[in-house]
């Protein structure tokens, strides 16, 4: 069983679902670093927020007896980025732009002590006890079958493929060809020359981290979904597995984001179906570590590194 | 149309402008020439208010802008091309001059899009090409009409001869004459190639050590010993004649 194909697409699958919510909360590391030129330590707990928000959302609606599944799927959706992008927001006005001057290292810091300050907000008002949420998408179908070993394609994995290939669709349009990408990519490249144009640069940074932060929202729902158990302290390892995609992919690069999420995923799946899972991390991290060493731009990274 | 009273700019503790008094009317073509440090560069990003005024008063037809954001001063009719061109190097050309056109109506774009590609047709052929791929000279060509798509009212242009080869120095200051006299956009200009820019020049400001020294129309200065010799002579009219320029 082991050995077979069969065997490999299950667990591919499984590595793709995972590589799905990598990736998305990956893109928001990546946007944040390309325009202001720091690691968002607490993008992590943003992932966590939109989880809570999330949960809360689905017992909010079954509460009013709301049981219609896409109809509460799509209510939880808008309810997760609407409110989950309020904290990213908030993040970034309340936190990061009083620093925007100062040495890197107080932003840094700061990122981290937001991080820890927004696990305990969470803990505190939520408690710390895991929160399970009853099964949302069941069913799927079978793909394929060898002896009594059934491959199947849940609706739950389809739905989370869909949904993200669907929202990277949209953001890599909304960089690519709109004004307000064409005014991130400028102020990523030259604030002060963005500005001279008529930018409104804190404006655009504030919308990048509300970018980043429904894509992380988005991620926390379907980790929801996926896992159906969540608690305050999911954003510290999600975050940096994501931070590892982010930089595997070549931090900056929003693809680059996109397949090292995939990338970071597919590893961690592989290697807990046919090593050990105990060592997962081990396996994501060395990844990050060989990356560092022999391509430090990553896979799609820019070499260019002229930023100061 | 410009109005810059007792300007002072610090950068940290080190003063850049000790007290700067401007005048520029509408149609004028103003150049500001000086020494390197003089603080010729700062003084045209103190009107884009980036570094601030610490005091001193920047009127815009009528209007203090002394404190407004940059973004907000661009809106006004304000265009930089700043020193060292800035252009986006990861960007195509096209989106350069699209960004250039941010404060501008969307109506114009086309229309303005085609004016800039007439006044440099290079810009035309190379629009799908990174802007970091261009030559020096076509990246200052790519400046200037990136600060032209927002209809300015008033260009700042801080060493548009930089690094240029003698013969693009001359069609860059019978660009400039051309788009003052055309398209009715005043300029104030800051050279170290004096000489260019005190002919080209209706006035001229002369500045060292972040202080005006020198006012009068660019004829009076390019006649005035001190200008002659501190400028003109052995400065910078003598690497003019070394780079074939026609003095």
């Amino acid at each position: 069983m082991l050995g077979t194909f069969e065997y490999f697409v299950d667990q591919a699958i499984n590595g793709i679902t995972l590589g799905a919510i990598y990736g998305l909360i990956a893109i928001g590391y990546t946007l944040v670093y390309g325009i202001v030129g720091m690691i968002n330590f607490a993008h992590g707990e943003i992932f966590m927020i939109g989880a809570f928000v999330s949960i809360i959302a689905f017992l909010t609606l079954g509460f009013l007896g709301l049981t219609w599944v896409p109809l509460a799927l799509l209510l939880v959706l808008v309810a997760t980025m609407l409110l989950t992008a309020v904290y990213g927001w908030a993040l970034e006005r309340f936190a990061y732009r009083p620093l925007r001057r100062s040495p890197r290292l107080a932003a840094l810091i700061t990122a981290i002590g937001m991080s820890i300050f927004l696990q305990n907000y969470v803990q505190l008002l939520q408690g710390a006890r895991n929160k399970p949420l009853q099964q949302v998408i069941g069913g799927g179908f079978e793909i394929m079958r060898e002896g009594d070993y059934v491959v199947t394609l849940s609706y739950l994995q389809i739905f989370i493929l869909l949904l993200t290939v669907v929202l990277m669709a949209v953001f890599t349009l909304v960089i690519g060809r709109t004004a307000l990408g064409r005014e991130q990519r400028a102020c990523e490249q030259d604030r002060d020359m963005a500005s001279l144009l008529g930018v409104n640069v804190d404006r655009t940074i504030s919308l990048t981290f509300v970018m980043g932060a429904v894509l992380a929202s988005v991620a926390g729902l379907v980790f929801l979904l996926n896992y159906g158990v969540i608690d305050f302290y999911i954003g510290f390892l999600a975050g940096i597995k994501a931070f590892t995609a982010a930089v595997l992919g070549g931090i900056g690069s929003v693809p680059g984001a996109m397949l090292g999420g995939l990338l970071i995923g597919l590893i961690e799946a592989l290697w807990s179906g046919y090593f050990t899972v105990e060592y997962k991390d081990v396996a994501a991290f060395s990844i990050l570590v060989l990356v560092l060493i022999f391509r430090p731009t990553g896979l799609l990274g820019t070499p260019d590194v002229e930023k100061v | 149309m410009l109005e810059a009273t007792g300007v002072e700019t610090f950068y940290g503790n080190i003063q850049a402008l000790r007290g700067v008094d401007v005048s520029i009317r509408r149609g004028e073509i103003v150049a500001l020439i000086g020494a390197n440090g003089a603080g010729k560069s700062t003084l045209l990003m103190t009107i884009c208010g980036n570094p601030r005024a610490a005091s001193g008063r920047i009127v815009f037809e009528s209007r203090d802008i002394a404190s407004l954001p940059t973004h907000e001063i661009a809106r006004l009719g304000i265009a930089q091309v700043p020193e060292g061109r800035r252009i986006f190097p990861r960007m195509t050309v096209l989106e350069n001059l699209q960004m250039g056109a941010t404060v501008a109506e969307e109506a114009c774009y086309e229309e303005d899009v085609e004016r800039v590609f007439e006044l440099f047709p290079v810009l035309r052929e190379r629009q799908r090409q990174r802007g970091g791929t261009l030559s020096g000279g076509e990246q200052q060509m790519l400046a200037i009409a990136r600060a032209l798509m927002s209809r300015p009212r008033l260009l700042l242009l801080d060493e548009p001869s930089l690094g240029l080869a003698p013969r693009l120095v001359a069609r860059i200051f019978e660009t400039i004459g051309e788009i003052n006299e055309r398209q009715d956009v005043t300029i104030f200009l800051v050279e170290q190639n004096a000489h260019h820019a005190l002919r080209l020049a209706h006035r001229a400001y002369v500045m060292a050590n972040g202080a005006i020294l020198l006012t009068g129309t660019g004829r009076e200065l390019l006649d005035n010993d001190e200008v002659r010799a501190a400028y003109l002579e052995g400065g910078a009219g003598k690497t003019d004649v070394e780079r074939g320029g026609d003095v």
